[in-house]
Order: structure tokens, then sequence, then C-alpha cells
């Protein structure tokens, strides 16, 4: 917006403007950047030279978390927990928005009011009987503890992203293929389904974070150190290198790595999708 | 019976259309509806470890509202909570206000801004209480560090040990590790302003300050009520930098703790004593939650009369 007129606004204030958001980009990255800095430095070199920028060819603190820590175990536990649960959110969620959207019926709205429900309630408060649940159905200790949890919270907002988008469609498109006698599936998923990999992406993109980044269940329902996801992993691993700094910054750096590098190279698709819930 | 053709057509249809809808259905019973409703009727009995007793009444919640040993603990918790929540609408949404503002000026170097500061909440908040808890570590910290090597060591502190800072230090990592998500749906919200108001006001000389006051806020107040809608819920069910920075037990003496880590406390136990009571855990998850329906359903309402239509 630089529709004001030059000379009533002094230029001190986009120098202020300036200011302001460096300095504020320089708060959200720095620590990033040291935390990245430290990973390659000894203990005593961190605790002499903390703001020093490193030897980047000292890697030994990466080799020692990936060699002999659980970490490539979290990391896997990670990988399949949140893949598992998108794909089964992606999946049911286009099954039911494609239902809400495309087909008439009495009780449509009651099926949307009812993943409504889902969307407000906190899963969290409910984890007593869900811990019971997951007992009594030999889940709990289990990764599938985690993917059934993880796909119940983030089942609703995808009804909700794919009923939205599913009902954009003109009908035009699901009754030319009705005249050429293709059957519903058939409609559903070589004629609707390819236009709503947007939509699809969106709501991947919108659990895959919170999923990836969750300490509370995996804290709640699991013991076995092979099944922990990398949050929880990390505690332990924290817990077990406390007075080594260098060994600390290193793993902290591999668990950010991936969901940061992505965020970078994917930032505006991150970003909306993120907010998508509040932005309308 | 035979069917006939018109009959089969439609069973056909209705149990594809079945097909679609019974799946997520009975998932979200199963996962979701069960538990929660389950979860209330929890808090009226008493427990033995994981074997539900008797039927008691109201018992588990005198216990935790006003019980000697729980109630203390509780109402500490949530007075902290409290103050996270001010401190974090002030600082979080109303930081994120004022730098999504600057923004929507587009500066020079908006772009990278935008995504720089975004940057932070796409991390784990595990991440990033582990990691302000070593930069804010008494003596080899870099906060401490970086205040000697300016020559302020004089402020030094063990910000995580005292009890004047330790609650404030949570809640600044809480601000740095979000303050991107209010700032960028506000950003969002300034763009659907139209421009025809914006050029208008600056046309009849409206001040800068006049412009975000009287324009500027009052027509993003879409954004405003959610964002404070969810900071409120957000600040009820605050659990994992406290849990990560300042421990189980809210260190130091409880000037941290929170309600989220008292309910983990109460249901899970102290790892080392386990001891676990699932029916003042779920007594006092079902009085979280009634206060966050009650509150933020009250809370959405009052924002959403400052809903201006354009």
């Amino acid at each position: 917006m630089s529709t004001a007129p030059a000379s009533s606004r002094p230029i001190s204030f986009a120098f202020l403007v300036q200011i302001v958001l460096i300095a504020n980009s320089f708060i959200m990255l720095y620590p990033v950047v040291v935390m990245i800095f430290s990973a390659f430095k000894s203990t005593a070199e961190i605790f002499e030279h903390p703001f020093a920028i490193p030897n980047f060819t000292q890697v030994q603190n990466f080799a020692r978390v990936l060699g002999e820590t659980s970490m490539p175990t979290y990391f896997m536990n990670s990988i399949v927990v949140t893949g598992t649960s998108i794909v089964l959110i992606i999946v049911l969620g286009t099954m039911a928005g494609y239902a809400i959207a495309r087909y008439e019926s009495r009780t449509n709205t009651f099926i949307l009011l009812f993943f409504l429900a889902g969307l407000m309630l906190p899963l969290k408060l409910a984890v007593i009987p869900l811990f019971i649940l997951l007992r009594d159905l030999s889940l709990l200790d289990s990764r599938w503890s985690l993917i059934v949890t993880y796909t119940a919270i983030g089942l609703p907002s995808a009804v909700f992203i794919m009923a939205g988008f599913l009902r954009s469609l003109p009908a035009e498109l699901e009754d030319a293929a009705r005249i050429d006698g293709a059957s519903e599936p058939r409609i559903m998923w070589s004629v609707m389904l390819p236009l709503a990999l947007p939509p699809m992406a969106i709501a991947a993109i919108q659990n895959a974070v919170p999923i990836w980044n969750d300490f509370f269940f995996p804290l709640v329902f699991i013991q076995t150190d092979a099944y922990k996801t990398l949050p929880q992993g990390l505690t332990t691993f924290m817990g077990e290198y406390t007075t080594d700094w260098g060994m600390l910054f290193a793993g902290l750096t591999i668990a950010a790595a991936p969901i940061t590098l992505l965020y970078i190279a994917l930032s505006r698709q991150f970003i909306q999708g993120m907010t998508a819930g509040a932005v309308k | 019976m035979p069917v006939s053709p018109k009959q089969a057509r439609t069973l056909k249809h209705r149990s594809w259309v079945a097909f679609l809808v019974l799946p997520p259905i009975v998932f979200m019973s199963l996962f979701v509806v069960y538990p929660i409703l389950s979860a209330f009727a929890y808090a009226f009995y008493e427990w033995r470890g994981l074997a539900r007793g008797e039927f008691i009444g109201l018992a588990n919640f005198r216990d935790v509202l006003f019980g000697a040993t729980m109630a203390p603990v509780v109402w500490n918790a949530f007075l902290n909570n409290v103050q996270a929540l001010i401190a974090l609408m002030i600082i979080q949404n109303g930081g994120g206000f004022l730098l999504a503002w600057l923004l929507y000026k587009e500066p020079f170097g908006f772009r990278f801004h935008r995504v720089a500061v975004f940057v932070p909440v796409v991390l784990s908040t595990i991440i990033v209480g582990f990691l302000w808890k070593l930069f804010l570590n008494p003596n080899f910290g870099l906060v401490n560090q970086a205040l000697l090597s300016v020559g302020l060591g004089a402020f030094a502190r063990p910000w995580l040990g005292d009890p004047s800072t330790a609650l404030g230090a949570l809640i600044l990592a809480n601000a740095w590790h979000f303050i991107g998500f209010p700032t960028l749906v506000y950003l969002a919200g300034m763009q659907r302003i139209p421009s025809e108001i914006i050029e208008a006001a600056r046309l009849d000389g409206t001040s800068e300050w006049q412009l975000l006051k009287s324009i500027i806020w009052p027509l993003v107040a879409p954004s405003t009520t959610i964002l404070f809608t969810l900071l409120f819920i957000g600040a009820f069910n605050w659990f994992e930098i406290p849990y990560v920075m300042a421990g189980l037990d809210g260190s130091p003496f409880g000037n941290t703790d929170v309600l989220g880590l008292v309910f983990y406390r109460t249901a899970f136990g102290n790892q080392s004593a386990s001891i676990q009571n699932f029916g003042e855990g779920s007594a006092l998850a079902t009085l979280i939650f009634l206060f966050i329906v009650v509150f933020a359903s009250m809370l959405t309402l009052w924002l959403r009369r400052r809903e201006i239509q354009f």
C-alpha cells in the first residue's frame, strides 16, 4: 500500500516499518540459526563461544545422533503414524464429504452436524475413556493407538473441506457421465475426484503438521521405546544426554529439519493449509 | 419377492451412499462420541486404578473444587492459565495484529518477512520448549550470555528457576512459537478489506493511526473473533510448553503449574510415583471442558456482534 502521497509521509516512517520487521524476523530466525550452528559444535565450544559460526565439517554430533540413539526409529514411527493417519483422514473424509455434497438426502444436515460437533470438541479432554477404550481393543502402546486418535481428530475438518469443495462442482459433469451409463462409483472415482486434488492437499497439510508435532497422545498411550514418535522420543533423548549440549542441539536440529525444509519449499501451501480453519 | 428395476436401482443407490457415509460415522462414533460421553459418566464413579468402582455422585467434583489436597492446586493452576491467557492476548494476538498491519503495507522484503514469521509455527512445541530451555539455562544459556556480552550481566538470572520470571518466560516462548499464526490470519483479513474503503479514507486525509483504529481494526473483526476464541481454548488446554520447560510439577513451587499439568498428574500420575485417579481426573476434565464451552461460546457471541458486513 503506497497510495499515500510521498510528500506527506516522512521517509522515517517507512524506515521504522523496516526496522520493526527486520528485528522481528531476526527474533524469529536467530534462535533456529543458533540451534543449527550449535549442532556443529562440541559442548565446550558452545559454552565458550555461543555466538560463533562453527566449522560445518564437524558432523560428529549428527553421526552420533543417527548412529547411537533411537532417533532413526522415532523418525520412522513419525512418518508411519503421520502418513497412515493422513491417508485415513483423506479417504474417510472424502467418502463422507462426497455423500453429503453430491447426494440429496434428508439425513445430510444431521450428518454434517455430527461432524461439526467433532470439530468443536477437544478430544484431549476425553483422553481417559479413550485410554480405556484403546486398552480394551488391545491397541494401547502401539502405533495404531495414535493413528486412530489422529484420524478421529482430523476427520471432521477433512469432511468440511471436501464437502465444501465437492458441492461447488457443476452437476453437468455427473449428468453427462450418467447418460453415458457410468456407474456411481465410476463417476466418483474417474470424473469428480481427479478435480478434488487441491482441497485434498489443503486437508492433508492442515492435519499433517499438528499430527507430526503432537506430543500429548504419545505421552499417554506409548510406553515402548520402539513405538515412540519424534516429539516423545525427543524427551527421552533430551533426558539421556542432558549435559552433552552438542548432542542436544544436533537432536533438535534433526527433529526440526524435515518439517522446516518442507515449509521453506512449500511455504504458500503450508500457510494456506494451516490457516485454512481461521481464514474464510 | 421380486424387485422391480426401479427398486433395485434405489437399493443399489442406497447401499452405495451407505457405503460412503457409514465407515466415517462409525469411526467417529467409536473414537470421538463414545469417549466424550464416557468422560462425563466416569467423573461420577470411584476408580481403583483402571477399574471402575461405585457410583459416588458429585464427590469427585467436590474434591477437585473444594477438597483440601486438590482445590488449592487447581485454583493456583487456573489463575496461571488466566495470566497466560491475558498476556498472550496482548503479546501474541496484539503483536500479531501490529505485524500484520506492517506486512499489509507491502514494504520492501515483505514476502521474506511473511515466510520468516511463520517458521516457528511449523515447529513442534517440544522442539520450541527444549530450545528455549537451553537458551534460558542460567550458566550457559544464550540469553544470559548475550546479557553478559553487552554489559547487562546484572539482569542475568535463572529465568526458569526464579518464581518471578518463570511463568513469563514460558509465555514469551509460547508467543515466539505462535505469533506467526495471528499475524498471517490478520493479514489475510486485512487483504480482504475492499481497497476503495482504504483509498477513500486516505483521500479524506485520515491519519495512519485513525485508519488503523477506526477502519482496519473494526473491519478485521471476523479474524479477531476466531483468533481470540482459539487462544482462549488454547490457553486453558496449555500443556506442552510448561511440561517441557518447567516439568510435570510446575516448578518452581507451582509457579508455572497449569490445569493441563494438574489433569495429567491426577489422571496418569507422576512417572515415579504412579498414583492414578481416573475419577478426579475425569471430574477435572469435565470442569475444564464445561468452562471452555460456556466461556468460549459467550466470547464468540460477544465478538460476533462487533463484526460488520461489507
